[in-house]
């Protein structure tokens, strides 16, 4: 997944988030090692300090883990990955239903509405 | 983390002009750190003060632990805004200069990096187009393992690839030990590779703060607070 930055947000929970999703989505896989910070940051094209306190972070949460010479790997922890996606889609869905309510559309509508473009 | 930068007091004045005012800096190693400020706001005096090319009316400077002197100019690697190269040597020339003046230039790294961008080594220097030769002048200095890295303008008229590759060579030559001290002032280009910034205005420090602790606290980018603040 491309890194597309926000330029208003901290970059390094910019990070955090596109890492997750690159989890949740099994970009890397449960147990799969992670490419080096250098490498993540050159890639990100962001600071590799912002990229370590990034990991150093999902490290502090679970979701990988260092092994000392070999490198930096993903929990293998499938429970775990299913509870994050929720998580993230928890607050995409939160974020959708504001607008929606915004919109002035009532429950009801909104689930005409999402059922209708999901058959299309 | 040590203090690889300490500056206290720093004065400097041009005849009746003053270029920096009493300014109080320190750096710790291991970072990246971008110099901000409007034309005119004491960029370059500063650095041209941390590399020993000028003398400063007052104060103290220091980097690791030195004077500015010898010791200190054989560890810090400086991108000067203009170049001092002869246009008439060739690349493989300039390399081989770079490794007679500098025990730390590492050769085979500048080769490589030549290499991927596919510059002929025979090349005159005055031959290449403006961006190529921004990015020779780049591998020269980042090809030394230094301690602090001091570049003025890096990015300054070359086209958005060249600058993807010179932020990627900045990065992924960058040693964790090391401070890289960028001056510009196209914030947004460089932004999300920077730990620290400093912003100058009128020979003074106005803000010495992370970007992220910006972005947290102002809910914008430090681009953005840049133009807020220097608004003309």
């Amino acid at each position: 997944m491309p890194w597309n930055l926000d330029s208003d947000r901290p970059i390094f929970i910019q990070i955090v988030e596109h890492l997750q999703y690159d989890i949740v989505s099994g970009y890397y896989q449960p147990g799969q090692r992670l490419p080096s910070v250098r490498d993540l940051a050159a890639e990100a094209a962001v600071n590799p300090n912002t990229m370590q306190r990034a990991l150093s972070e999902l490290e502090r949460d679970g979701y990988m883990h260092s092994e000392r010479t070999s490198g930096r790997f993903i929990t293998e922890d499938k429970g775990m990955i299913d509870e994050l996606k929720k998580q993230l889609a928890t607050a995409q869905i939160e974020v959708f239903l504001e607008t929606m309510k915004r919109l002035g559309l009532s429950n009801d509508e909104i689930q005409v509405l999402v059922k209708e473009s999901m058959k299309e | 983390m040590s203090k690889l930068v300490d500056i206290k007091g720093l004065t400097k004045n041009y005849e009746s002009i003053t270029a920096l005012y009493n300014v109080n800096l320190e750096l710790e190693s291991g970072h990246i750190v971008g110099l901000l400020g409007p034309n005119g706001s004491g960029k370059t005096t500063l650095i041209k003060i941390l590399c020993g090319l000028l003398q400063p009316t007052s104060g103290l400077v220091q980097v690791d632990g030195h004077n500015i002197g010898v010791e200190t100019k054989s560890v810090v690697s400086y991108l000067p805004d203009q170049t001092y190269l002869d246009g008439n040597m060739t690349i493989r020339d300039i390399f081989a200069l770079f490794v007679d003046f500098y025990r730390d230039f590492d050769i085979n790294r500048a080769y490589n990096m030549l290499n991927v961008l596919r510059i002929n080594p025979d090349a005159k220097l005055k031959t290449l187009s403006k961006g190529n030769k921004e990015k020779v002048q780049l591998i020269l200095v980042m090809s030394r393992r230094a301690k602090l890295y001091v570049l003025d303008e890096p990015i300054a008229g070359v086209d958005p690839a060249a600058r993807d590759f010179i932020l990627n060579t900045i990065i992924s030559n960058y040693d964790p030990s090391a401070t890289i001290l960028i001056s510009t002032h196209l914030i947004s280009d460089v932004e999300s590779i920077l730990d620290d910034v400093i912003f100058l205005q009128y020979g003074q420090i106005a803000l010495h703060a992370s970007v992220d602790e910006i972005r947290s606290r102002e809910g914008k980018s430090v681009d953005a607070l840049f133009r807020e603040v220097y608004r003309c």
